[in-house]
């Protein structure tokens, strides 16, 4: 009785899992079928889907490297000194995470747009902000940078602070300490944190439309190029779709990696 | 205590530090010539760790001074606080602090950087061969064995030719059976490292075994500094005794007839000794002192304390037999395997525990 019960159980619990798994992989699996494969890779070939693929390799190198280059210091700092306000400063940090892409666009609107103070000056200087590239990488930056920080300060907090006592005893000093030991440590983490602000970035879309707009060529990355010609050339659509799925699972495949052994370690 | 005001003006090394550190006060003042090994031994949270932190710069006492082979790295009054990496401290971390990326010979070559670069890697594998690790020297630490580890460690201690060596528990990460060789081989390398060394331990064989001197501490405090024997035999206080591996029971003294010490033992019993305090006190004998025998067997030996106690645990190490008692505080005597035969001693059973009034040594509490 109890058996048949649990037999019963079991088939509900897979047919729950075939529904989830049917639902989530359909839409994505339809990508590529809806349209021969050959169609889709003629319909990349097309000049805005060239410049878009193009652009948003650009952008989101160029936001990354902004990322890194600032978060991991920051982050380091974060993860190592405890000092008041120390909280609010991370949950500052946190807080794009959580900002509807709108209000992003808004915000970034409000602080760097043309009609304010450091908007003109960026203006002036040369490297317009708005309805610019500089202003992709922007709007890149402040949507992206905290899944890296979070994940960054992460992984610096599970350095044992031993190991930077025993770098300091060894001769080294506090910065190349933090570049020999810490970083190196802290590495498997590193990574997974570029991977997941190089998957947001890739598919930044709201805050981009707003702040720097869709011109081709200029502003209008991947995901704006897809929302450009869903209504007037679903094939391209669908071929610069599936361009961001592929790279997307690429990401995805990355992290699991780079975590696995970390994870076994653990 | 043993402050000679040379040493830290010499080669040798002198710490002098008092802080608060969350619940403990530290409040230190050691001095360790070139060539000496100091034990600092202790239960954990003693501060000893502390100690060898001031030492390393890792830690900055709210008032200090550390002088290591004339130079000054720490004088809080003076304004002087070397960084960590500007003081030549071979520290080994308790879990040794290998870097996991990197090999070991990489993690020796690691301190080398005054080294020119392309003699590094050459001078890291000579020392981990002088180890006995030559043939390890490209494995992670993950790979090595905890031996192995500690060997590293050390090597890596040693690579930048340190002015002061820091030992934080060299040996408890290791089980039994490699913890015999590696004491021997820590011996080696202590005698000839040449520069006052400091060494944290909570066993007291231990440090008797590597320290040319001990310095019990507890509470952040040194409560008496010497040689092991002269510790074990004269200890100043019964956490010294009861440190060293001596029975201790507390009681109450008055003086009795003849100038001795009678102390009512809590619990019941009574000891005598030849000279001490009156008052609370603590009876520190030492197991090997401790004879048994069976009840109403005693009084024909020239001891002047016997107790009647309980037998809970019977134990051999080796050829001697170490026996659990109960007065009904807990004490413990150390006799041969065939005098624990002949007394046919077994859990449950009884016997009187005898010691001479002159191997009792009573301490203030």
């Amino acid at each position: 009785m109890s058996g048949l019960r649990r037999g019963w159980f079991a088939v509900a619990l897979a047919v729950a899992l075939a529904a989830v798994l049917t639902f989530l992989t359909l839409p994505v699996v339809a990508i590529f079928v809806q349209q021969p494969p050959g169609d889709l890779i003629a319909a990349l070939g097309e000049e805005g889907a060239l410049d878009a693929l193009w652009l948003s390799l650009r952008t989101t190198s160029a936001a990354l490297a902004l990322i890194l280059m600032a978060g991991t210091p920051a982050a380091y700092l974060l993860a190592t000194r405890r000092f008041r306000g120390r909280a609010a400063v991370i949950t500052l940090i946190e807080l794009p995470l959580v900002l509807p892409p709108a209000v992003a666009g808004i915000a970034l609107l409000a602080a760097l747009g043309p009609a304010t103070v450091l908007g003109r000056a960026a203006g002036d200087a040369g490297a317009p902000l708005s309805l610019a590239t500089a202003g992709v990488v922007v709007a890149l930056t402040f949507v992206a940078a905290p899944f890296y920080l979070r994940q960054a300060i992460a992984a610096f907090e599970a350095v044992d602070p031993t190991l930077l006592d025993a770098s300091r005893t060894l001769g080294a000093s506090p910065a190349r300490t933090w570049w020999r030991v810490a970083v190196p440590t802290a590495l498997p983490g590193l990574v997974a944190g570029t991977a997941l602000a190089l998957g947001r970035a890739l598919g930044e879309f709201g805050a981009t439309l707003m702040f720097a707009g869709s011109f081709q060529g200029i502003t209008q990355t991947v995901p704006l190029a897809i929302y450009d010609r869903f209504a007037t050339d679903f094939t391209a659509a669908l071929a610069l779709s599936a361009v961001l799925v592929a790279v997307s699972a690429g990401i995805l495949l990355s992290v699991k990696l780079v975590r696995g052994p970390d994870v076994l370690r653990g | 205590m043993n402050a000679e005001p040379t040493a830290s003006a010499g080669t040798g090394l002198g710490v002098d530090a008092r802080t608060r550190l969350g619940e403990l006060a530290l409040d230190v003042a050691l001095e360790v010539a070139a060539g000496e090994c100091l034990a600092l031994a202790g239960a954990s949270g003693a501060g000893k760790t502390s100690v060898l932190r001031t030492v390393a710069g890792l830690l900055r006492p709210e008032h200090g001074r550390v002088v290591c082979g004339g130079e000054v790295w720490l004088d809080t009054a003076g304004g002087v606080d070397r960084a960590p990496e500007r003081r030549r401290c071979g520290y080994l971390f308790q879990e040794y602090a290998l870097f996991g990326h990197l090999s070991a010979w990489r993690n020796v070559a690691y301190g080398l950087h005054e080294t020119p670069r392309g003699e590094r890697e050459a001078r890291a594998r000579a020392l981990l061969e002088r180890f006995g690790l030559a043939p390890r020297a490209d494995a992670r630490p993950a790979t090595l064995s905890g031996g192995e580890r500690q060997r590293v460690a050390l090597a890596r201690a040693l690579a930048r030719r340190p002015h002061a060596l820091l030992l934080d528990e060299p040996l408890s990460a290791l089980d039994a059976r490699t913890r015999a060789a590696a004491t021997r081989e820590l011996g080696g390398v202590i005698r000839a490292a040449g520069v006052p060394v400091l060494l944290v331990t909570h066993d007291f064989a231990e440090a008797a075994l590597l320290g040319d001197r001990v310095a019990v501490m507890d509470g952040g405090r040194v409560l008496q500094e010497g040689t092991a024997s002269a510790l074990a035999a004269t200890p100043a206080s019964a956490f010294v005794a009861d440190f060293t591996g001596a029975v201790v029971l507390t009681g109450r003294a008055r003086r009795g007839a003849g100038d001795v010490i009678v102390v009512a033992l809590d619990g019941g019993g009574e000891a005598t000794a030849l000279a001490g305090e009156e008052g609370a006190v603590a009876v520190s004998v030492y197991p090997w002192e401790i004879t048994l025998a069976r009840p109403g067997e005693a009084a024909h030996d020239s001891a002047r304390n016997h107790l009647d106690v309980d037998v809970l645990s019977v134990t051999t190490v080796g050829t001697r037999v170490r026996v659990g008692l109960a007065a009904p505080q807990p004490l413990v005597a150390e006799l041969s395997e065939a005098s624990a035969r002949e007394l046919d001693l077994v859990r449950g059973g009884r016997a009187v525990a005898s010691f001479k009034a002159a191997a009792a040594r009573v301490l203030p509490l």
